[in-house]
């Protein structure tokens, strides 16, 4: 690793590290001194967070290619798997692993 | 200590059973894009946030400008900043304790930390500092695994981001059931695709997050409505 790509993710680490305390200890600063927490507020925090999460799948299957080779397939299959995995056996972790064990044979065996 | 310990033990064993493969996962994701034992654990350290950790690696390995990376954060711990409304009072005497407890206020130790109950005569506080501690251990513990195993690994890890891929789909599964309305999570489909067909893979993110604030402050009123019946059947208050 080179210097520069160590300082930009020196960077980029400290950014998360001073935005999620930031975050965790917003109510703590807000609230100690008794004030009222605006509405829009609550409404956004209690709206936001399956909102974030449906983007952020969208974000991680950015570069797939509907229209090209392999068409997304890999993707869709992944995905399909993580879903019935965890709909039948009821466990995060057997759907989180199961689907991405099942992703990787597609993209190393299946789809190359 | 010890019978603290003993005590909260049994309350985070799920958070553990979790924590240390997800962990490892994470670990292993990070020595397979360049990023050995000490940036890994240190992140587990220093962060602590399953989400914020795993969006890091791609993060890092894309190069993306700071700016959008602190915009995509904000918005993704925004669920963190009302955590610690419930304990704003209970923490109140710990000494830098509490500067650790707000660090250590994850989803699952947020829930733990709200169901958990001491033995009588036990201090509260040093009972929830114990699961907060033994929390982060596991997260921590998994992680080193992770990183020692990634480096002795010789098979192909080509595909394993998907990993980050299936945890916010399971992230999404239990969310969905968690609340009665989806329109929002709809909007929010609609706006990344559309936002990303408009401005491609790499400056998407930005366009559809604004979209979705936007359309969501305009259908607050009948969102809000829906939030209404939903906790009414729940029977909870924000």
């Amino acid at each position: 690793m080179n210097s520069e790509v160590m300082l930009y993710s020196v960077m980029i680490l400290a950014l998360i590290v001073l935005l999620t305390y930031a975050a965790r200890l917003f109510p703590f600063i807000l609230f100690s001194r008794g004030g009222e927490t605006p509405k829009v507020a609550i409404y956004l925090g209690n709206t936001l967070p399956p909102v974030v999460i449906m983007l952020l799948i969208i974000y991680c299957l950015r570069n797939a290619t509907p229209m090209a080779w392999p068409h997304a397939l890999p993707e869709l299959i992944g995905v399909l798997s993580v879903i019935v995995l965890y709909k039948v056996t009821k466990n995060n972790l057997i759907g989180i692993v199961g689907g991405t064990i099942i992703y990787m044979f597609l993209v190393q065996a299946v789809f190359v | 200590m010890r019978e603290v310990i003993k005590a909260a033990f049994p309350f985070t064993i799920p958070v553990m059973l979790g924590y240390v493969p997800m962990g490892m996962g994470y670990g292993i994701l990070m020595v397979s894009s360049g990023y050995g034992l000490l940036w890994s654990a240190g992140s587990s350290i220093l962060i602590f946030s399953g989400t914020g950790q795993f969006v890091s690696v791609n993060f890092l390995t894309a190069g993306v400008a700071l700016l959008q990376v602190a915009l995509i954060i904000i918005i993704l711990n925004s669920r963190m900043m009302f955590y610690g409304l419930s304990f704003l009072d209970k923490w109140n005497g710990m000494g830098w304790r509490k500067w650790y407890m707000i660090h250590a206020l994850t989803d699952e130790t947020y829930a733990v930390l709200n169901t958990a109950k001491p033995p009588e005569g036990m201090d509260k506080q040093k009972f929830m500092f114990a699961i907060a501690m033994m929390d982060q251990s596991y997260w921590v513990i998994g992680t080193i695994l992770g990183a020692i195993a990634g480096s002795l690994l010789t098979i192909d890890t080509t595909g394993i981001d998907f990993m980050m891929t299936a945890l916010f789909i399971v992230l999404c599964m239990d969310q969905w059931k968690a609340y009665k309305t989806h329109e929002p999570v709809f909007e929010g489909l609609v706006c990344s695709i559309l936002s990303l067909v408009i401005f491609g893979p790499d400056n998407f993110m930005v366009p559809s997050l604004l979209a979705i604030l936007v359309i969501l402050l305009v259908r607050r009123q009948p969102i809000e409505k829906k939030q209404a019946v939903e906790q009414e059947v729940r029977g909870e208050n924000i």
